[in-house]
């Protein structure tokens, strides 16, 4: 399938490089995106329990609200939403190709998949301190030693994961 | 207030370009994660070749401060474990999930619903994991030029010509 709208990697890596300077250079911050996730929680629970929430030390370490990173994280589905229509790439989708080929169309069963990796790569991601943006991105090209382990660890964990799912043969 | 502003501006640079580069499907993170499709690893490497050129030289010039992340070898090894096995089943990491949903994956919304209760599930664990792996060789925020004690260029430079000579192997593979 020729895909001639889109850019190479290469050129997109390098332009996002560039972003990612300016960021650190005009606002002082650094591309990151899993603690979003802890402070959307947070303040989801707080709706329920507020002084729970109030109490609890990862809450006190990574206080819910909205702040830099989470409009960066709402950025990057505007972003991509805009760079998708305006190259005619936009595609509602509820099973990616690649799932499709190897496990049948079944909406469901990918939701499920989606969800429990979701909760899975989160935990990981929290108690390693980052994702591939706060360590991979940030963490590598700040060269901290964090960063380059974690980015072994992530492709070690998720080769593992991959090649159990799409293992030759068996399962449909 | 103004900080929140950037905050979207970035993203919104960040979310076109990688929709752009196509980085953000599904098809794309596992063909990496199966070693066929070098596009998500191309322009991871690129970005941060680019980056670390930029941010080093704002660093040397006064102009921004290097933010680490400290490196607890029992966090971050276990942790990037998980993540890893969770990212190989969900097919997004938190960054592409946000991407893939702006382009129309519905799929990806099961993976950031997931990625908000598993969020919620380690703020409970985070008091046992504080005491336990989080103590587990903890050496503070270290970079590799420190480790190694050479000036930062002395390691860019080599990183960079590294990069590029794979770059070269890439292509010529195909991959």
């Amino acid at each position: 399938m020729k895909d001639d709208k889109s850019w190479s990697p290469y050129l997109a890596g390098a332009l996002s490089g560039i972003v990612a300077i300016g960021s650190v250079w005009f606002v002082g911050k650094f591309f990151g995106a899993s603690t979003t996730f802890v402070r959307a929680a947070g303040l989801i629970e707080k709706i329920f329990s507020p002084e729970r929430v109030s109490q609890m030390p990862y809450f006190i370490k990574e206080v819910p609200m909205v702040d830099w990173q989470m409009m960066f994280v709402t950025g990057i589905a505007l972003g991509s939403f805009i760079a998708a229509v305006t190259s005619g790439s936009f595609q509602v989708r509820a099973v990616p190709k690649t799932w499709e080929e190897r496990f049948g169309p079944d909406v469901k069963k990918r939701a499920i998949a989606a969800f429990i990796g979701g909760i899975v790569a989160i935990f990981g991601a929290r108690l390693a301190d980052g994702c591939p943006s706060g360590h991979g991105l940030a963490g590598a090209s700040q060269l901290a030693v964090s960063g380059y382990i974690a980015l072994a660890c992530f492709f070690i964990g998720g080769m593992i994961s991959a090649k159990l799912l799409y293992k030759e043969g068996e399962r449909k | 207030m103004i900080n929140l502003a950037y905050g979207l501006i970035t993203g919104i640079l960040f979310g076109f370009i990688m929709q752009r580069g196509r980085v953000i499907r599904y098809d794309k993170q596992i063909g990496a994660l199966l070693l066929k499709d070098m596009t998500i690893l191309k322009f991871m490497l690129s970005h941060i070749v680019v980056a670390m050129v930029g941010i080093y030289l704002l660093n040397d010039l006064g102009m921004a401060k290097l933010s680490l992340k400290p490196t607890i070898v029992g966090g971050v090894v276990a942790g990037g474990l998980i993540f890893g096995i969770g990212w190989g089943i969900l097919g997004y990491c938190p960054g592409t999930a946000m991407g893939a949903l702006g382009e129309g994956r519905l799929d990806a919304l099961w993976g950031i619903a997931g990625m908000i209760v598993g969020a919620g599930i380690y703020a409970e664990a985070f008091p046992y994991m504080r005491k336990t792996l989080l103590t587990w060789g903890d050496y503070g925020k270290i970079t590799i030029p420190q480790v190694l004690g050479l000036n930062h260029w002395l390691v860019i430079i080599p990183f960079a010509l590294l990069v590029l000579i794979l770059f070269y192997w890439f292509e010529k593979k195909g991959l």
